[in-house]
């Protein structure tokens, strides 16, 4: 099963490295990992995909918890958050084959964000899943290079991860 | 103005901090120069591990934080043994640590050691303090967490310049506010009304207490709890001491190293109370088929211990006081059912131990159960790790003393330190080491300690010319191939001690062991009491 699990946590220096190194150490694993400072400057949001059973979460959640500048955890529910990860591809592109990659980028709205004589650059910010498909797509035509951050999540509707 | 080694030592002074343990070098000089002016007694260890096992023995018997003190880099290094000791036994530790200059950090200057990063996995949590200006409010966190919820260590990295800087003024803040930080003490009322109502269904129900149980000072209330409710105890190794050993409820130390006794009585029972224990894999082995045999009810102030290593029915988050309290006021007079009674009353009788002995050696266990009896009911034995620990473990007799040592990191050399911290926090205590050939040599330095600040510390060494409990498992486990645990040429305790300026006499009986003990439990001199033991004695029965 894959969780995904937003962190606040107090906005010092250290702190990714005493989260990342508890994973580490006590062997969770991290599918994604994206943090940075939210609306009140003194937290910062970490959001870590991971896989493992409910017994492997819920150790992670209280471990978590139990790393003092950890201020809060909780496990966001399938179906119920939004995700978004952002992707910067570059492909190889030959000018015969530059407008089929366009279209492919129109189609799921992806965005051409460079284009040279043997490359095409397209930015796309999706699910993880829909990433996938994107490269999927793009792969036949060659993919240069890949650029992609962690998974950013947020619940929908009025729910929400404040301290 | 006030520099920040002045305001160390005030922040010290207002937690009522009268001995630490250290060893100084260039960069805590600045600490040492203050703390010389002030009443605050610093014991000079002879290794900085020292310093760090020195404070767990303080924190023990003061049950408030003990302070230890090391230089940057090595000296620093040297006291992760120490804390990583603590973490693992939950001890209240404070670790300062003197640091190169701000503008060195990251520069790899003399001496720099990145200790918070390396104490990271060890640690409760750590400092480094980057103004002057914040030390007293990181001294008053640290000490907040390191005694607060699950007690463990807390680092504070304090560069030099963030000594010698000077500020305003001190003032120690009188809260601590740490938003991240909020122990839950209290024990949910539900389900402790679930538990409860689970003890009064149960046929054979059993307590298992840990060293949680004495770190919050809960020990009498669950004494009192298990007598109103007649139902039996058993403790892990950190937790020898919640019952006196020879109370009628109490069947001993469970685990690999344990009572058979207390372990049949585990595999008996169909509720077991754990209290304040991790329930590592040294005191419940398989915990899958505890599961399947017994409904458990875990109490335990870290909510990450609960579901850990086994699987849980009733989890109770909180203070082992206010769960014991609520306990005692909702059981309504139940009573276990006469049948459990007889059953551990036979199980009690059924496994008495018989010793073998060998002539010519002194028999441990005999010794140290005759022991118990030779010293003050309120004596402290600090055992150290191997056979002698699980000799000391099954056979002193406690009464209203204390048992320190190390059950969750196992940290050969733990002993004598702890003993001089113990000794230091509890002046008036028998403070009594027992430990074997191969630790006393890991800490052995400590003697000088010992002689310098002329401590009433009496050591028994268990010499039995071998790392005698991997020998054991070699015996058991590797064909009796004895790679490295043999320790022949070994020096002569009784000269090395003597040289060291303290007393001692090697014995080779129980009767010649015992006349000494009596000789000399009264007088106020240390001493080193080396005790011939057979290589093939058991760890246990
Ligand atoms: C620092 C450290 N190193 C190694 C060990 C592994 N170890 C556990 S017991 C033991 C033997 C201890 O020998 P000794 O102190 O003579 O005690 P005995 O078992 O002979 O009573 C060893 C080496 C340890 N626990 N701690
Ligand atoms: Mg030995």
């Amino acid at each position: 099963m894959k969780y995904t699990l937003s962190i606040l946590v107090e906005n010092q220096a250290g702190v990714l490295s005493k989260i990342s190194g508890m994973f580490s150490r006590r062997g969770f694993n991290i599918d994604s990992l994206a943090v940075g400072v939210t609306y009140d400057p003194t937290v910062s949001r970490i959001t870590v995909v991971t896989r493992g059973d409910e017994y492997v979460v819920e150790q992670i959640e209280k471990q978590l918890n139990k790393c003092i500048p950890v201020i809060k955890v909780k496990r966001l529910v399938e179906g119920e958050f939004i995700s978004r990860e952002l992707i910067l591809i570059k492909v190889h592109c030959a000018a015969a084959k530059r407008f089929e990659i366009i279209k492919i980028a129109e189609l799921t709205g992806a965005k051409v964000v460079d284009v040279a004589n043997t490359t095409i650059t397209l930015e796309y910010c999706e699910t993880a899943e829909k990433i996938q498909t994107l490269t999927d797509l793009l792969k036949p035509y060659g993919i240069r290079e890949i650029v992609r951050t962690g998974t950013i999540a947020i619940d929908k509707g009025k729910a929400e991860v404040t301290i | 103005m006030i520099s920040g080694a002045d305001i160390m030592v005030k922040c010290l002074q207002a937690e009522g901090i009268d001995v630490v343990f250290g060893y100084p070098g260039a960069t805590i000089c600045p600490f040492y120069d203050s703390l010389y002016d002030s009443d605050i007694k610093h014991i000079l260890v002879r290794q900085e591990q020292n310093a760090a096992h020195a404070a767990s023995g303080y924190a023990r018997a003061k049950m408030k934080p003990g302070v230890c003190i090391a230089t940057s880099g090595p000296g620093a290094t040297n006291l992760i043994t120490g804390i990583a000791t603590a973490y693992m036994d939950s001890i209240p530790i404070i670790a300062i640590t003197g640091q190169v200059r701000s503008d060195l950090l990251g520069s790899d200057s003399f001496q720099e050691a990145d200790i918070t990063g390396a104490c990271e996995p060890f640690t409760k949590h750590s400092y480094l303090v980057k103004k002057t200006e914040d030390l007293p409010r990181v001294f008053k966190e640290a000490f907040h967490i390191a005694s607060t919820g699950r007690p463990g260590p807390v680092l504070i990295d304090i560069p030099m310049d963030i000594q010698t800087n000077e500020i305003e003024s001190f003032e120690y803040p009188d809260s601590v506010n740490i938003r991240s930080y909020k122990p839950n003490t209290k024990g949910h009322t539900v389900q402790v009304k679930r538990a409860v109502e689970m003890i009064k269904k149960a046929k054979r129900p059993i307590i298992v207490s840990g060293g949680g149980v004495l770190s919050s000072g809960a020990k009498l209330k669950l004494r009192k709890f298990a007598e109103m409710t007649q139902i039996p105890v058993l403790s892990t190794m950190m937790g020898i001491g919640v019952m006196p050993s020879d109370h009628p409820l109490y069947l001993g130390m469970l685990g690999t190293h344990g009572r058979q006794c207390a372990n049949e009585a585990l595999h008996s029972t169909d509720l077991a109370i754990v209290c304040g224990a991790r329930l590592g894999d040294r005191a419940i082995a398989a915990p899958n088929q505890m599961e399947k045999r017994a409904k458990i009810i875990h109490i335990d102030i870290d909510p990450a211990e609960i579901g850990k290593n086994v699987k849980v029915d009733i989890p109770i988050v909180g203070d082992m006081n206010n769960v014991l309290k609520s306990f005692i006021e909702e059981i309504d007079g139940f009573k276990i059912n006469d049948e459990w009674d007889e059953k551990v009353k036979d199980l009690k009788a059924h496994f008495q131990s018989k010793i073998s002995t060998f002539d010519g050696y002194v028999e441990p266990r005999t010794l140290i159960g005759k022991l118990s009896s030779m010293l003050k009911a309120k004596a402290i034995l600090c055992a150290d790790v191997g056979q002698n620990q699980i000799w000391c473990a099954n056979n002193f007799r406690i009464r209203e003393g204390r048992f320190f040592t190390t059950g969750g990191m196992g940290t050969m050399g733990y002993s004598i330190p702890a003993a001089i911290g113990a000794k230091l926090g509890l002046k008036k205590r028998d403070v009594v080491v027992v430990c074997g050939d191969g630790s006393f040599q890991m800490s052995l330095n400590e003697l000088s300690t010992i002689k310098q600040n002329h401590l009433n510390i009496k050591i028994i060494v268990m010499r039995n010319y071998r790392l005698g409990m991997v020998r054991e498992l070699q015996d058991n486990n590797y064909n009796g191939r004895h790679a490295a645990t043999i320790l022949n040429e070994e020096p002569d305790i009784v000269a090395l001690s003597k040289a060291y300026g303290i007393d001692s006499v090697e014995v080779s009986s129980n009767e010649d062991a015992e006349k000494y003990i009596s000789r000399i439990v009264d007088n106020d001199e240390p001493f080193v009491l080396v005790c011939r033991v057979h290589p093939d004695t058991p760890s246990i029965l």
